[in-house]
């Protein structure tokens, strides 16, 4: 009787959980999507905490209330921090699996032997090398993006890394063939451990070489590792649930994490192998080039003047917390009768979708964001194209200069309005190391300084000069 | 637009929901043979279920989306509270423990973050000043 409850309860959950991802089709059916994750995991919860062989009720309440003070405080972080809370999170995905793995290993291996058959233990060994590397590459990944000091934020690389990297994957996987068919064999204490420290080790290795540009598409790969590892679990504890939410996991991470190598124009092969932003040495011995600068009160008029202002914003601008003063601007804009869009690039900030949230906090309504390819259509009759802090999503040569470590990558046609200008904190290239061509371009005029005090006075020059 | 969803995930679950269900059938018992077929067969089916259900996801919203499967992902619950509230040896029992916590960390914040996501997209005429 508990099972038929508890199955049904798992097959709702399944059901909610694929009604909870239908409806973030569209902003105004997203919110519905958190209540019915919310119901399917409390249903999820209290179908497995009733069975009859779940006895030890206070560690679990005792997990559950430690998770709850650690989860809580993790939802609040700024938005920008959010590509590292989920990198984070993706840790802990990992290392759960991981550890019900590992745990199911010895719990059979010295109680009931027999359950270890050979499917069972190929699930084990990919449960517990997919959570475990996904618990390390995931860290190395949060604390790149969290700048944390002793994580290089450059691409680490050394020669014959691909070759190691792969090597470890290789012993790892080779022992854990091993495993299965000897799963209680004479060396398996310490092939076991072996596989685990193979597996952390591996996820280090495997993001040490990838830059910060690069680590959306990274996080996307993570996320469906993450999924992976729970359909694994789910394998081996022969529970439906876990295997249809992890392949759901699983999916998702895969489209993202197409969607944005497409947005780069670069193979998932090339993003793990590649070390993007090696390149970088090659942009510094370039030729000087001269920069235009315009003043505060030149770009106001120009603004003033246009019918059509295309804002395209980066993760320069998150950074300097320029969001705000940035939505004053359109605001500003809109009341003159000028119309204001947002160009959003698929990479655009640290993770998909990440420049989205950011505008929406200063409450850009999301109707003014459009993506890359509808507002590459309207750019010809753009007046006036804004950058702010965004730097490689803009740069031309990304079409045309085969040498260029973006060459290839789709990009938003600034360089195709009547007048361009740029923000830009100082002369340095951008987040993957690259000079702009864009900036050197005679239409564009940069304006230097922190993006939230340009855009401030831009602001402060609009609602004062004249206008009213 | 929407009952075009709707239409979709019913027919989804029509020809998903008996080959789960028939999986499902199959008791649980320690000594019963595992039904290893049918997983594979729900998970092919949740998998494709999943990539069609994503690919219609607005680009709007990917980032509450990554936070949501980041909860929904945590589905890894079930996994650990099955270790941790056993009658297993203790060794065993504390990294079931570890590993409820980390995915009742993850349900608790994923869910969170995204309802907190997810309240800032306004339409244009909800948005401006509040």
């Amino acid at each position: 009787m508990t099972h038929a409850i508890v199955q049904l309860a798992y097959l709702a959950a399944t059901v909610l959980f694929v009604l909870s991802l239908s409806w973030m089709s569209h902003p105004r059916t997203a919110r519905r999507s958190v209540r019915a994750g919310v119901a399917a995991m409390l249903l999820a919860v209290v179908a497995t905490w009733i069975q009859p062989e779940i006895i030890n009720d206070g560690w679990i309440i005792l997990a559950i209330i430690a998770g709850f003070v650690v989860g809580v405080p993790l939802s609040r972080v700024p938005l920008t921090a959010v590509p590292q809370r989920t990198a984070l999170s993706h840790a802990f995905g990992g290392l759960a699996a991981g550890l019900v793995g590992t745990a199911k290993y010895y719990l059979w291996s010295s109680e009931s032997p027999e359950e270890l058959t050979t499917f069972r233990m190929i699930a084990i060994v990919t449960e517990v090398i997919l959570g475990f590397l996904t618990l390390t590459g995931s860290l190395m990944a949060a604390g790149k993006l969290q700048e944390v000091k002793w994580i290089p934020q450059r691409p680490v690389t050394y020669p014959g890394q691909n070759f190691i990297n792969l090597g470890l994957l290789v012993i790892a996987v080779a022992i854990g063939a091993v495993l299965v068919f000897q799963p209680l064999g004479p060396w398996s204490h310490l092939m076991f451990p072996a596989i685990i420290a193979l597996a952390l080790a591996f996820g280090v290795l495997l993001v040490i070489p990838i830059g910060g540009a690069d680590m959306p598409t990274v996080i996307s790969i993570l996320n469906s590792y993450a999924g992976l590892s729970a359909v694994a679990m789910g394998f081996v504890l022969d529970n439906k649930l876990l295997i249809t939410a992890g392949a759901l996991d699983g999916s998702s991470g895969l489209i993202l994490s197409i969607i944005m190598c497409r947005a780069m124009n670069r193979s998932f092969a090339n993003v793990l192998f590649g070390a993007f932003g090696k390149v970088q040495a090659r942009a510094a011995t370039g030729e000087e080039k001269i920069y235009k600068p315009e003043t505060i009160e030149g770009a106001a008029q120009v603004l003033e003047q246009a019918s059509l202002v295309v804002i395209v914003p980066g993760y320069g601008m998150a950074v300097a917390q320029a969001q705000h003063r940035v939505h004053e601007l359109a605001e500003q804009l809109r009341k003159r009768g000028i119309t204001v869009k947002f160009a959003i690039h698929p990479v655009a900030g640290r993770m998909p979708g990440h420049m989205n949230v950011l505008l929406a906090e200063a409450n850009v309504p999301y109707s003014d964001l459009v993506e890359m390819d509808d507002i590459n259509a309207d750019m010809s009759q753009c007046d006036v194209a804004l950058v702010i802090g965004a730097n490689d999503v803009v740069n031309p040569a990304a079409r045309y200069d085969k040498s260029s470590p973006i060459y290839g990558m789709p990009i938003i046609d600034a360089d195709k309005a009547k007048t361009i200008y740029a923000i830009k904190r100082s002369k340095n290239p951008g987040f993957a190391g690259i000079d702009n061509e864009l900036y050197f371009n005679d239409k564009t005029f940069m304006l230097f300084g922190d993006a939230k005090a340009v855009v401030g006075e831009l602001v402060k020059q609009l609602s004062g000069g004249g206008g009213h | 637009m929407t009952q075009r969803v709707w239409r979709r995930v019913v027919l989804w679950i029509v020809c998903a929901g008996p080959v789960v269900a028939n999986a499902q059938s199959t008791p649980e018992h320690a000594t019963a043979p595992i039904d290893q077929w049918s997983m594979l067969f729900v998970f092919v089916l949740a998998t494709f279920v999943g990539l069609g259900v994503i690919v219609r996801v607005s680009r709007l919203l990917h980032t509450p989306l990554m936070s949501i499967t980041n909860a929904i992902s945590a589905i890894a619950v079930v996994g650990s509270i099955i270790v941790t509230g056993s009658d297993y040896p203790r060794n065993i029992r504390i990294l079931g423990a570890i590993a409820l916590f980390a995915s009742m960390t993850n349900i608790v914040s994923g869910f969170l973050i995204t309802e907190r996501m997810l309240k800032m997209f306004k339409t244009t005429g909800e948005g401006g000043k509040k």
